[in-house]
């Protein structure tokens, strides 16, 4: 663990607590974000690292009833601390949902969205980035001659990728990806991959995923959660190959899940 | 023994079948029977105002004004009347309707308060028009000083159909799925961008639904606007939104209650029907290219 400390962590979370009604979903998580890395969290259903992760970018404010204890800083800011513009974290904090949620828009649209309610209205700048969004995603070559068309035409993997670029578009600082492949057919799975690892020179990347293969694939970073805690944190290869602990164990060599 | 059992199967199997297939034969018959009697209804409706109302349908008869104790002449500031009259219950009755619809899904807390508003904006619809009428006679007429004009008719319309218009403009909004609130929200966007520029758009088809039906409502109610707007005769167009005028619905009913030339009077009505279907498909027909529109844009 001792490589770990030279970093920089772009989002620290201390003796963090969430609760919904009367669950106690979260269970005092502390857990380090490193900058230009990627970072995933395991573990089975229902162990809180969805829940988690949209604590991140405020989500978990559509929640009702709910409430969260502890700090969760971005760049050493508590983002919860009163007079922080959520607004702001959300654009700073973008996110990749489980499944594909493109707006009933053209893809051109859906690209554009993001940057008008963030007040750019020259289309000169809004064309440059539509298109540098796209062409970082590995979306343009497909989709360059139709940028007219609706989004929903698009097939799932394809959609996935939009929903990424779109989310590129208003340029944030760290991207949550929430099971982003759940939905998806192997080869769109493959490409999504491949783009999360590309992605990593430019963002900081946290990915939540059932799918231990893919941690090991795609992450620098991997936690594991279970009921609630977090159990284990560490680098890919080691929590993967030497797990301190006895559930961490159990849990990547399948004896449950 | 063990082939007996299979082929017992296979005879159990064969005799479910059967009679599965002619219950499910049966139902259908059922179902088909339903629809050839609806459309049988539908198409006897059409077909006889049709067939009676063509008879007397030209251009005096749809711009002229009433003559000879409304026995000839036309019904045009019948028309007018009940083309403002619709027109100003959906100008009063959507922008507020719709207000409230995105208030109850959007904004309010799930509350014991709001469930009541509810329930209450459902009862409303329940309400008989003629209550609307009166209510409208003693608020708008009386109280507001608006008289007996095209403005208290509209108002009493608009609020007949504003139940309508909120509830299908709620189930609208809460049919659009929250992936679309959240994928806004998680672009930075605040709750008003995202309701006005994803959720609006994409509930609009709903909306105009609600819409056309509170048109057909609204052109055709007779009660609301028999002591608001509505009056017997008329020599002319109405010239501003405070005179009294004619309207269709009314105009049917006074042609057939009253008056010493029933057959000549039977033809007008008919024809006044034919032109208050027509009218009600052209404002419509409005609303429908919008919603059509709206969904071409959005697959």
């Amino acid at each position: 663990m001792e490589d770990l400390k030279v970093r920089i962590a772009r989002i620290q979370i201390e003796n963090v607590n969430f609760y919904y009604g009367s669950n106690h979903v979260l269970k005092n998580v502390n857990l380090h974000i490193y900058e230009n890395k990627v970072t995933a969290i395991i573990g089975p259903s229902g162990c809180g690292k969805s829940t988690l992760i949209r604590l991140f970018n405020r989500m978990n404010d559509l929640v009702p009833v709910s409430h969260v204890e502890g700090t969760i800083l971005l760049d050493g800011k508590d983002i919860n601390a009163p007079g922080v513009d959520v607004v702001d974290i959300r654009r700073r904090v973008g996110m990749v949902f489980q499944k594909p949620n493109p707006f009933p828009k053209s893809i051109y649209d859906n690209l554009a969205y993001g940057l008008r309610i963030n007040g750019i209205n020259d289309k000169g700048t809004i064309e440059q980035k539509v298109t540098e969004s796209l062409k970082r995603a590995a979306l343009w070559d497909e989709v360059k001659d139709r940028l007219n068309d609706s989004a929903l035409r698009l097939s799932g993997g394809q959609q996935q990728r939009l929903c990424i670029a779109r989310c590129l578009a208003v340029e944030p600082e760290v991207i949550l990806f929430d099971e982003p492949c759940a939905s998806l057919d192997p080869i769109s799975t493959k490409k999504i991959e491949e783009l999360i690892q590309e992605l990593e020179k430019y963002y900081t990347i946290i990915i939540v995923t059932h799918n231990m293969q893919q941690a090991a694939r795609v992450s620098d970073y991997t936690a594991f959660m279970y009921l609630g805690e977090l159990i284990e944190f560490g680098t890919t290869e080691k929590l993967f190959t030497v797990p301190r602990d006895k559930r961490t164990e159990d849990y990547i060599t399948g004896k449950f899940g | 023994m063990n082939e007996n059992i299979i082929a017992s199967a296979a005879i159990f199997k064969k005799k479910n079948n059967a009679r599965n297939k002619i219950v499910q034969n049966t139902g259908f018959a059922i179902l088909l029977l339903c629809i050839i009697i609806t459309i049988l209804f539908l198409g006897s409706i059409i077909y006889f105002v049709g067939v009676n109302g063509i008879k007397i349908m030209s251009w005096e008869f749809l711009t002229a004004p009433p003559r000879k104790a409304m026995t000839a002449g036309g019904i045009g500031p019948a028309i007018v009347g009940t083309f403002y009259l619709t027109i100003g219950a959906i100008l009063f009755s959507l922008p507020l309707g719709l207000s409230c619809a995105i208030y109850l899904s959007e904004y309010s807390p799930k509350s014991i308060a709001v469930n009541v508003i509810r329930l209450s904006i459902n009862n409303l619809a329940g309400v008989p028009s003629v209550v609307f009428g009166l209510f409208g006679l003693f608020v708008f007429v009386d109280y507001f000083h608006f008289g007996v004009s095209i403005l208290s008719g509209s108002l009493t319309l608009g609020i007949l159909v504003l139940p309508g218009i909120i509830s299908a403009s709620q189930e609208a909004l809460m049919a659009i799925p929250q992936s679309l609130r959240e994928a806004s929200l998680a672009l930075g966007a605040t709750q008003w961008q995202t309701i006005k520029r994803i959720v609006l758009p994409a509930a609009l088809p709903g909306i105009l639904t609600g819409v056309i039906l509170s048109i057909g409502r609204a052109a055709g109610e007779t009660a609301p606007i028999l002591f608001t707007a509505a009056t017997f005769y008329a020599r002319g167009y109405p010239d501003s939104a405070l005179s009294e005028t004619m309207a269709l619905p009314y105009h049917i009913y006074a042609l057939m209650t009253e008056g010493t030339h029933p057959e000549k009077q039977t033809m007008i009505a008919y024809g006044s029907a034919l032109t208050l279907l027509i009218l009600v498909l052209l404002i419509s027909a409005l609303a429908i290219i919008i919603r059509q529109r709206q969904r071409n844009k959005m697959v």
